[in-house]
């Protein structure tokens, strides 16, 4: 039986699921239920001194009838007193002493961190997240993502942190910058043990066009939340992997955004991630969903031979390369299974106007027929196609020996002729 | 798994060209992107009303959506981990009435999930896969003698062995499975699977089966109150009703279940069969219906006391045999039975709304009767130990399956009086709990 035992920044816990800070982890009854279904870990709510949130907070983005494909919200870090959470915390480590309890902080001046850095310690912290991301309301009081959008305060926050704390410090970072290196590096400068990310995207989720105001509305008027949920993994997993492979970086990831299940998970961790938090999922399904992410990661461990997390850490990051050391003599074609086409075309239209026109209508039959000569290989076709495998992407022997741009540039490697190009 | 070399012997002893091999499946498998959709649409209610709905309180949301995520191995171990029949309930169940019936989706007018095809979808993929989720527990050296081989005795032999007790099953016919094996219709489940599964069960280890015996025959109840720490009762039910009424005996006239049986283990010549009479109303009655249509019966008759809307089998298979061909004959009663060397006519007497006679009669064709009216209570059989109370042939038990005899169990169609197969795997499971309870406190 392969082993779940996490250590993410020298944080310890039963396995790499915790709850990110947010609703799910708000109290110690809601963190110890967690824990009791499955969750190895929670980041605590971040505290800070306690807001006034407005009513309503959250939207969500209904794709196609899926309801919550996608989520926004505009809810500060906690409301509730800072000795409450104190106590809870304590309470919650005194009961459950093998999970991870990590405290996610957010105040201004180096006396408030000094001062809430030891109270989170003494409740009984197994670690502390820095919230430098909410990407609504702290900001605008020069917190939060306003602290992740600027390198250098951020890598001073971080040491002062790093200053006062006895345990393990992780950085939550923004994904409103256009590139998370020098951010994941200023924490890394500042003497972080790891960084978590990410934290919402600023978004507009969507409008009631019918009295003009942006969703989730407080009256008559709205502002801009934070963007969540299944929708925002692919920007997730991204982050996560610019910094796993920045050979500069090097500090332990837990990776956040849009993992609703098991595999999400190990896509995080096949990443970087050695460990993974889940928000909306939790608040659309509740902390049961942890049972089969358990369940499922240990399957896909043992069908891959994994015995710990840390052989699977950033497994698929030596795949992960730049645009110009891709194969570009690697050909592929696409191909439709005649006995198990339904005919709905939806490839021919989707060829037609959005690829390279190399899908056609036969005589007889509703089964397209793919211009091999031409088709580019892009895979639309197959993204469209209802029937599962029924259009498969063949490897062509196409006679040229692999070249990259690079390659083709810097060594004079031959490039296959383009394709589709229909001059 | 090493499949028992018995039950693969038994599974290899049925003939292939059985009548039942030319049903196929009504409710058929899945193909994996048919469940993950289905899969996807559950709503993972809280507090599920399908899993409240099930006798055997299958977590439903979760191994849905263990389907959902790719998690066959967690999906089948939820299934399994609260009912170890979960293969044959998959086909058998009558979800519209149980699980799928309480689902949400019907309130809101949509189709409700198909519950039963996707435990069909996560169990197949456990028995081919061969996987056994459960281990035996350390062995306390209590043995338990099981009568019967029946869902009951299954669900209740697997749980002890859990538990770490040693059971062994007495069954008097040479096939397990009880009615899973020799009864359910089977364009739901045919023999086969039901052994294959039998066998699957038994791949927990440590479960002796002695096929043949017949207690109260070649055994008696005082030996195994004897020989063994506790006895659990899962015999079901008895022969057919028979219908006592001039001609019954002619040849033709035949009961119910012991036809269906010979369907499903044999090869039954049909050759001169061009009108069946079904006598009954109940869920026996229409899976004979259902059955004599797909064997390819042109002319076949349900003859019911009561009106359609009063019958007790299922309305829902009163439906898609009404689709399959079916007529009735409502509120009638055969009165005798007639024919030349085999039966030929049944005469009835019309009933009223009372199922009191209107003093008319009707006499309908047939070359085959079957009577589907009930099955005999097998009580009788342990009436005579002291302490075992039985009504009208049911044996009386607690939910924990206790009798009032120390150390007496029973669970099934013959506690229950005659339920599902789901039943049975619940009251066996239940009991297997209660005997470990029992041991405990002894
Ligand atoms: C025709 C028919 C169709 C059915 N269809 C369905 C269906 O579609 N879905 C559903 O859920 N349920 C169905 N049922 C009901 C279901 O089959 C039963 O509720 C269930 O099998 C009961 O399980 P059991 O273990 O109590 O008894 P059984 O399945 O009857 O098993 C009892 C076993 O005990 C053996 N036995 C009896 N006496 C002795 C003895 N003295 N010594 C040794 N062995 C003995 C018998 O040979 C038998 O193998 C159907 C029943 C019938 C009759
Ligand atoms: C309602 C809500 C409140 C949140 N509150 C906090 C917070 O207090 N502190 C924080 O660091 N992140 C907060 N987040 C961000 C989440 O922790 C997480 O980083 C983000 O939602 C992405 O993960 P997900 O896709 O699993 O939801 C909040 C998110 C939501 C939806
Ligand atoms: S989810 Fe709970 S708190 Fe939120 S609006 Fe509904 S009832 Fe109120």
């Amino acid at each position: 039986m392969p082993s779940l035992w996490t250590n993410c920044a020298g944080i310890q816990s039963p396995n790499p699921f915790w709850l990110a800070s947010a609703p799910p982890a708000n109290s110690g009854a809601q963190v110890q239920r967690a824990f009791d279904a499955g969750w190895g870990g929670a980041v605590w709510k971040t505290l800070g001194q306690p807001i006034q949130n407005v009513s309503s907070r959250f939207a969500g983005h209904t794709i196609g009838g899926v309801r919550g494909a996608g989520f926004n919200n505009i809810e500060l870090i906690t409301d509730r007193p800072l000795e409450v959470n104190f106590r809870e915390i304590y309470e919650t480590k005194l009961k459950y002493p093998k999970h991870a309890v990590i405290v996610s902080l957010m105040v201004e001046t180096e006396e408030e961190w000094k001062d809430i850095i030891k109270r989170s310690i003494d409740a009984g912290a197994d670690g502390l997240e820095l919230n430098f991301g909410c990407p609504h309301g702290m900001c605008e009081r020069g917190m939060g993502s306003a602290v992740g959008q600027e390198p250098k305060v951020n890598e001073r926050i971080t040491s002062w942190v790093k200053h006062y704390s006895t345990v393990p410090v992780l950085v939550k970072l923004t994904p409103n910058v256009g590139d998370i290196n020098p951010h994941g590096l200023a924490a890394n400068r500042g003497g972080a043990d790891g960084v978590s990310l990410i934290n919402t995207i600023k978004s507009i989720i969507g409008l009631d066009i019918d009295r003009m105001v942006i969703e989730p509305r407080v009256g008559n008027q709205s502002t801009n939340g934070g963007y969540c949920g299944a929708a925002v993994k692919p920007i997730a997993l991204h982050m996560v992997a610019q910094l796993a492979q920045n050979p500069n970086f090097g500090l332990p990831i837990s990776g956040i955004g849009g993992v609703t299940n098991w595999r999400d998970a190990v896509e995080f961790i096949l990443l970087g991630s050695s460990s993974v938090q889940v928000c909306t999922e939790v608040m659309l399904k509740g902390y049961r969903i942890v049972e089969d992410m358990i369940e499922g990661l240990e399957g896909y461990m043992k069908t891959h031979g994994f015995e710990t997390i840390d052989q699977m850490v950033g497994k698929a990051i030596p795949n992960y390369t730049h645009w110009g050391d891709l194969d570009l003599n690697y050909e592929t074609v696409a191909k439709i299974n005649a006995n198990t086409c339904i005919g709905c075309q939806a490839c021919l239209v989707a060829c037609m106007d959005g690829a390279h026109q190399c899908i056609h209508p036969q005589a007889g039959t509703r089964v397209p027929r793919v211009d091999e000569s031409e088709c580019v290989g892009c895979n639309l076709c197959k993204i469209v196609c209802p029937v599962p495998d029924c259009i498969t992407m063949a490897q062509v022997d196409n006679g040229f020996a692999p070249a990259s741009w690079n390659e083709f540039l810097y060594q004079g490697k031959a490039i296959r002729p383009k394709k589709g190009v229909h001059q | 798994m090493a499949p028992s070399s018995k039950l693969a012997a038994a599974a290899g002893a049925l003939p292939t060209d059985r009548s039942e091999s030319v049903f196929t499946d009504y409710k058929p498998a899945f193909t994996p992107h048919q469940a993950t959709v289905e899969a996807f649409r559950c709503l993972y209610c809280s507090d599920a009303p399908c899993m409240n709905a099930c006798p055997t309180h299958i977590d439903v949301a979760q191994f849905i959506r263990k389907i959902a995520t790719g998690n066959l191995h967690g999906s089948a171990r939820t299934i399994f981990d609260a009912n170890i029949l979960g293969t044959s309930c998959a086909r058998v169940c009558p979800v519209e009435t149980l699980c799928a019936g309480a689902c949400v989706y019907n309130q809101l007018g949509h189709p409700a999930i198909q519950i039963g095809r996707l435990q069909r979808y996560a169990t197949d993929w456990a028995l081919e896969s061969g996987e056994q989720f459960f281990q035996a527990g350390a062995s306390t050296g209590k043995r338990v003698a099981l009568i019967g081989a029946g869902p009951a005795s299954l669900a209740c032999a697997h749980e002890l062995r859990r538990l770490g007790h040693s059971p062994t099953i007495f069954e008097k016919r040479k096939e397990l499975g009880g009615l899973n094996t020799f009864g359910v219709a089977p364009h739901k489940m045919k023999a086969d699977v039901s052994l294959q599964e039998v066998d699957w069960i038994l791949g927990i280890g440590g479960i002796e089966v002695r096929t043949g015996v017949e207690i109260g025959r070649d055994v008696t109840l005082e030996q195994l109150e004897h020989d063994f720490d506790a006895v659990f009762l899962g015999m079901g039910l008895g022969p057919d009703t028979p219908m006592p009424v001039p001609g019954q005996d002619l040849p033709g006239v035949v009961g119910a279940v012991a036809w269906i049986e010979a369907i499903k283990l044999k090869k039954l010549d049909l050759s001169g069969v061009r009108s069946v009479l079904v006598i009954g109303g109940g869920n026996t009655a229409l899976d004979c219906v259902r059955e004599a249509l797909t064997l390819g019966i042109k002319d076949v008759r349900m003859v019911y006391r009561g009106t359609a809307a009063g019958m007790p089998g299922y309305q829902h298979e009163w439906k898609a045999a009404v689709l399959a061909g079916a007529r009735a004959e409502w509120q009638a009663v055969p009165v005798a039975f007639e024919g030349q060397g085999r039966v030929q006519k049944a005469v009835c007497a019309k009933l009223d709304g009372n199922k009191q006679p209107t003093g008319e009669k009707v006499t309908l064709d047939a070359d085959l009767v079957l009577l589907a009216i009930g099955q005999s209570k097998l009580g009788a059989m342990v009436a005579g130990l002291a302490g075992i109370a039985v009504d009208k042939g049911v044996v009386q038990a607690g939910a924990d399956g206790a009798t009032g005899r120390k150390g007496w169990f029973a669970g099934g169609d013959c506690k229950n009086g005659g339920k599902e197969v789901v039943n049975a795997a619940a009251e066996g499971k239940a009991a297997a709990r209660g005997i470990d309870q029992y041991f405990r406190s002894k």
